[in-house]
């Protein structure tokens, strides 16, 4: 990783990709971005940490939970293979959750902000 | 007609089917953004079956149903981390990469970073992490064809890795991005199909009863109710139990990280659509899954699987084959010759479109990173771009070939969850960080690659899978000291660990600077690449 000469930032030749538009700075200074993001990572962050939780939670419980597992409860349907559905049906769960969350918290300031940024840039 | 002549006829038909896709689909492009995207123009349910189409591998279909009628329970454990893992590619990477990148894994990376050293590490991990899945689907379709066409013989194996490596240089060449994704959701559909049809019947068998199913499996490979507990394959002592953890750790946090993954979100017009793509994945690939669960059980209970029989000796990747054509009357009759022709052609669609997909991930890589950017630091002319990007693909594709051959006895599982471990180990952290931490800098990006990568590699050459076991890959020393085969407990953290140390340690005050503009980009969508018109 030696330190790389900057080529003067010519043509496409810049070391960094950024564009550097006074515009994303207003954008991110504004209210409607700040409540935004909030919204977003208020979801997104307690969500992850929650499904890893209980992946990992089945994941020891089958290592060193074998007896509590391997209770039967219906005929030769036993608590892991319970268990293993519930994280199907969890999965499928928190996918809509996020889906009705970001449609109806995130969505909208999404595309007044996008619009406000088309005006700024014109295009 | 005999199933092998049926079989053969089907083979035959999937190929004419995708090579006149190809064909179409290359009418319809022109410039790089159709090349490496496909124009952005596929909507969300579109997308969301080439996602499944890419995802789900040979390895899912043949070899999860294989390992659950092989070991029972544990088997299930792959298809949970393995539809887990969407939610992180929901939640955290999805949308937000969708904004912030063009057409590789690097983009979004060389946005903030300086691109050279970013790039060239993205690009090394990209080529890596393909390679090995790659190799996988080769070996995989090499074996499968001998087994499926009844001949054992090194030269129908080496033919078939031959042929399938110059169809995936062909849909990627001629085809690019709208070619491949056209052929993963053929094979999407192809594949629900054929899974839901045998699911049917299996469970037809046993009055729609899943108890009965599950008692049936457990008596007929003699080993009860084991067979329907956790424990079977990985609950033997300590050594092994950790050795779980590290895969479903692998597998959870590796698939946000699979470079051929992630280039599929490029390809819809908005962040909003690449979400909708993703549920609609989670639903396919979800709903595969379970039905593989009814696939394992059923194979354990309708086919001899002891020792000897061919579905152990095909470790468990004939399970599904046969299982068609026991449930389609048995092996004389007309209804289990269609079935097994079907399930088989099926099966080698699936092989056709993920290496198709991995091909052209590994090629826009090596196109868009390494030559447009790193060696004409973005001087390189659109055309001359896609002109290396093909080059590229026929030279990857080789190099699979050569490496498919020679590892033909490599076990198939192994390498997927190699790739698995490589993905969240040197490429997540990195995603992760450099979405959702402003500290993250160019030395934390290129420590977190390269040392995710290296620790990965470093640990699997010096465990039991390589060296020291019976089942190894050098059998005759032994030099291993790690003891897991799966090195992602260890790996993961240090890729996370290595991308903080590497970011603490040096100032880049542009890399902070950018990461507002990122910011607002990723999560609006304001300046995003938007779709082409044609």
């Amino acid at each position: 990783m030696a330190e790389d000469v900057r080529p003067a930032p010519t043509t496409g030749a810049v070391p960094h990709q950024r564009s550097g538009h006074a515009v994303y700075e207003q954008l991110h200074a504004s209210g409607d971005f700040q409540e935004m993001r909030k919204g977003y990572r208020a979801f997104a962050i307690p969500a992850t940490i929650a499904f890893l939780v209980w992946y990992l939670l089945f994941v020891v419980m089958s290592n060193w939970a074998t007896g509590f597992m391997n209770t039967k409860l219906i005929g030769n349907i036993n608590v892991a293979l319970v268990f293993g559905l519930l994280q199907f049906a969890s999965t499928f769960l928190i996918a809509w959750l996020y889906a009705r969350h970001m449609n109806r918290h995130v969505d909208p300031v999404a595309r007044r902000l996008e619009q406000r940024y088309n005006e700024e840039v014109g295009r | 007609m005999s199933s092998q002549t049926l079989t053969t006829i089907l083979f035959l038909a999937v190929v004419a089917l995708t090579v006149g896709i190809t064909f179409w689909a290359s009418r319809q492009s022109s410039g790089a953004a159709d090349f490496y995207a496909g124009g952005r123009n596929f909507t969300g349910v579109q997308n969301g079956l080439a996602i499944s189409g890419d995802y789900m591998s040979a390895a899912s279909f043949l070899g999860i149903s294989g390992a659950i009628a092989l070991n029972g329970y544990d088997g299930f454990l792959y298809s949970i981390g393995f539809l887990v893992a969407w939610l992180v590619a929901l939640l955290l990477v999805a949308e937000l990469l969708r904004n912030s990148g063009r057409y590789t894994m690097a983009d979004q990376l060389a946005y903030r970073m300086r691109q050279t050293p970013v790039r060239t590490a993205a690009a090394t991990s990209t080529v890596v992490v393909s390679i090995f899945y790659l190799l996988a689907q080769m070996v995989g379709a090499g074996t499968l064809v001998a087994l499926l066409l009844g001949v054992d013989s090194a030269a129908i194996k080496n033919l078939t890795i031959v042929g399938v490596g110059a169809l995936m240089i062909f849909y990627v060449t001629v085809g690019g991005m709208k070619g491949t994704t056209w052929v993963q959701i053929v094979k999407a559909v192809l594949l629900m199909s054929g899974t839901v049809l045998i699911t049917v019947l299996v469970l037809a068998e046993f009055g729609f009863n899943l108890s009965e199913l599950l008692g049936a499996a457990a008596d007929n490979t003699g080993k009860g109710s084991a067979f329907l507990e956790p424990g079977l394959a990985y609950g033997a002592d300590l050594t092994s139990k950790i050795d779980f953890v590290s895969l479903g750790l692998a597998l959870v946090l590796g698939t946000a990280g699979l470079p051929h993954i992630l280039i599929r979100f490029y390809t819809t017009p908005t962040a909003r659509e690449a979400r909708t793509s993703v549920l609609w994945a989670i639903g396919l690939i979800g709903a595969f899954y379970l039905m593989t669960l009814v696939l394992g059980f059923g194979a354990a209970a309708l086919l001899d699987t002891g020792e000897g029989s061919a579905v152990a000796d095909s470790t468990g990747n004939l399970a599904s084959p046969l299982l068609a054509e026991a449930v389609g009357g048995g092996s004389d009759s007309t209804g289990g010759a269609i079935l097994l022709a079907v399930i088989s052609a099926v099966a080698f669609a699936t092989i056709l479109a993920v290496v198709a997909g991995l091909t052209l991930t590994s090629a826009s890589s090596v196109a868009h990173d390494m030559y447009a950017n790193v060696v004409k630091k973005g001087t390189a002319s659109e055309k001359d771009e896609v002109r290396v990007a093909r080059i590229a693909a026929f030279v990857i594709g080789g190099i699979a070939i050569a490496l498919a051959i020679p590892a033909q006895n490599l076990n198939i599982a192994f390498l997927v969850a190699l790739a698995f471990a490589v993905a969240a180990s040197a490429n997540l952290p990195s995603i992760v960080y450099n979405l959702f931490w402003k500290g993250f800098n160019t030395r934390g990006a290129t420590w977190s690659i390269y040392g995710g990568l290296i620790t990965c590699i470093v640990l699997v050459a010096s465990s039991p899978v390589v060296s020291g076991s019976e089942t190894a890959l050098f059998t005759d020393s032994d030099w291993s000291w790690f003891p897991l085969s799966n090195p992602g407990i260890i790996s993961i953290p240090a890729g996370f660990l290595l991308g903080w140390l590497g970011s603490i340690t040096s100032t880049e005050p542009e890399a902070a600077d950018s990461y507002e503009e990122l910011e607002v980009r990723s999560l609006t969508g304001a300046g995003a690449e938007a779709a082409v018109h044609h």
